[in-house]
């Protein structure tokens, strides 16, 4: 059951001491490089987590057997500047290709004098999330990430 | 909404804090049941449980003599401390990555 009534997105703000293409490059290119590699959702650990470098590419996670997960899409590529990508993962644990159901995160890279740049974070549409049935369940055989998404998931369908 | 940067890290920027909100997850806690399983003593446990009641992740009722903690099946809260959390620690990782990468592609070969 979906509702009028939103969560509120997520705002994270960092300020980074490189040249704004650097930190763009960085954040996409390098992204396996920095991610926290405990967040992921695939069954098998994390040996890569890939960011297709255009409008309409994937966003997805490898895991060390090879097998790919996907994690949403790029919605927007505008080196240096801005980046838009969904997360469209449901309760079930399923990537969800429905464009409705999908949260998006929104980065903005702005120079701040030569050798700086703020990098703006928003996570938003978090009440688009489809959740399942089997929260509670889930968050027990889980933890870390999935238990994340699962309550997120959770939220998205109790927001009364 | 504040950013980052500001608060810190956040109801679950303290590893107790997240260890407790780890634990709910999994099931409803009395006070002395977190206690036996936390390196930290009751009185701590009761002080960080305050703590995430009054930003609306956990809610408490009394069970006989006891008091049960479980996570707000409200949900919203939790989430997005849960989140912040995770942003916090990947805009903090992704921060040093940039800072240490060569400024120019062309010289990571070198």
């Amino acid at each position: 059951m979906s509702t009028a009534s939103a969560i509120p997105a997520i705002h994270g703000t960092v300020t980074v001491g490189v040249p704004v293409e650097q930190a763009f490059r960085v954040f996409t290119d390098s992204f396996h490089t920095w991610w926290p590699p405990q967040y992921h959702i695939g069954k098998e650990d994390l040996a890569d987590a890939v960011l297709e470098p255009r409008e309409g590419g994937r966003w997805f996670e490898r895991g060390v057997d090879g097998s790919e997960c996907d994690w949403g899409g790029v919605l927007a590529w505008e080196p240096p500047h801005r980046l838009v990508v969904t997360w469209q993962i449901t309760g079930e644990w399923q990537f969800d290709p429905d464009p409705a159901h999908a949260s998006e995160i929104e980065v903005r890279f702005t120079a701040d004098g030569p050798g700086q740049t703020v990098v703006e974070l928003e996570h938003r549409h978090l009440d688009r999330l489809v959740g399942g049935q089997a929260m509670r369940d889930a968050i027990i055989g889980g933890g870390g990430w999935s238990a994340l998404l699962e309550t997120f998931a959770t939220a998205a369908t109790a927001t009364p | 909404m504040g950013a980052y940067g500001d608060a810190g890290l956040g109801l679950l920027g303290d590893p107790t804090r997240r260890a407790i909100f780890e634990l709910l997850a999994q099931r409803p806690h009395s006070v002395s049941e977190l206690a036996e399983r936390l390196p930290v003593s009751r009185p701590a446990v009761s002080q960080h449980l305050r703590a995430l009641k009054e930003g609306g992740l956990v809610v408490n009722r009394a069970e006989g003599t006891r008091r049960v903690y479980r996570l707000n099946p409200d949900g919203v809260a939790a989430l997005r401390a849960w989140l912040e959390r995770i942003w916090d620690e990947a805009l903090t990782a992704f921060q040093k990555a940039a800072e240490a990468a060569p400024i120019d592609p062309e010289q990571e070969q070198q």
